[in-house]
């Protein structure tokens, strides 16, 4: 799983019926520092996941279909879990970064 | 399947109902000498590893199967701890 932060919300009318109903977020992946890791993509988001929060997010098929609970869906990436904190073996302390601090 | 360290844990509390009672940990992907290769990650622990241990995991469906029949969605999971590695 990767580590990421929300950074928008999309909305999509018209999509396949297998996403229907689905919440879709923007996510920019970063590693454990905080630091981003290339762009950003679009998940699924199955646990109540707003902009600013720091999430866990699974990038592979099987997974995100069973994140959104279909099988067979055309998915390749789901919000999994809202993360409250990482500690890092090297000492860095990583309070999740709440909605007041999110950079956009 | 890959050697790794594990150098972190997460905690989430708000997370995907099939994720109940699983332990998060952040791992470095290592090569044969030990070194970092790659990109950090984050892994559901079917293993009893902690942070400082070298463990091998799996990536891809297949890092679902140690917690058969439930379907936990992850892409990465710690499926054992490793005790030592022989290169020759």
């Amino acid at each position: 799983m990767q580590i990421g932060t929300v950074v928008g919300t999309v909305v999509s009318t018209q999509k396949h019926r297998k996403l229907e109903g689905a919440k879709l977020l923007l996510v920019q992946p970063q590693g454990p520092d905080g630091a981003p890791r290339g762009g950003p993509l679009l998940a699924i988001d199955s646990v109540g996941a707003g902009i600013g929060e720091r999430v866990l997010v699974v990038i592979e098929g099987k997974a995100a279909g069973d994140a959104l609970g279909r099988k067979a869906a055309p998915v390749d990436a789901a919000i999994v879990g809202i993360i409250d904190e990482i500690d890092l073996e090297n000492g860095g302390r990583n309070p999740a970064a709440g909605p007041e601090g999110a950079s956009s | 399947m890959q050697l790794a360290e594990v150098i972190g844990t997460v905690v989430a509390s708000i997370k995907d109902a099939n994720m109940t009672g699983t332990t998060l940990l952040v791992i470095q992907p290592l090569g044969v000498d030990s070194k970092p290769v790659g990109k950090s990650l984050v892994a559901v622990d079917a293993a009893g590893a902690g942070v400082g241990e070298r463990v091998f995991f799996v990536r891809g469906r297949e890092a679902a199967y140690p917690f058969y029949p439930v379907e936990v969605p992850t892409d990465a999971a710690i499926i054992g701890i490793v005790d030592s590695v022989d290169v020759g």
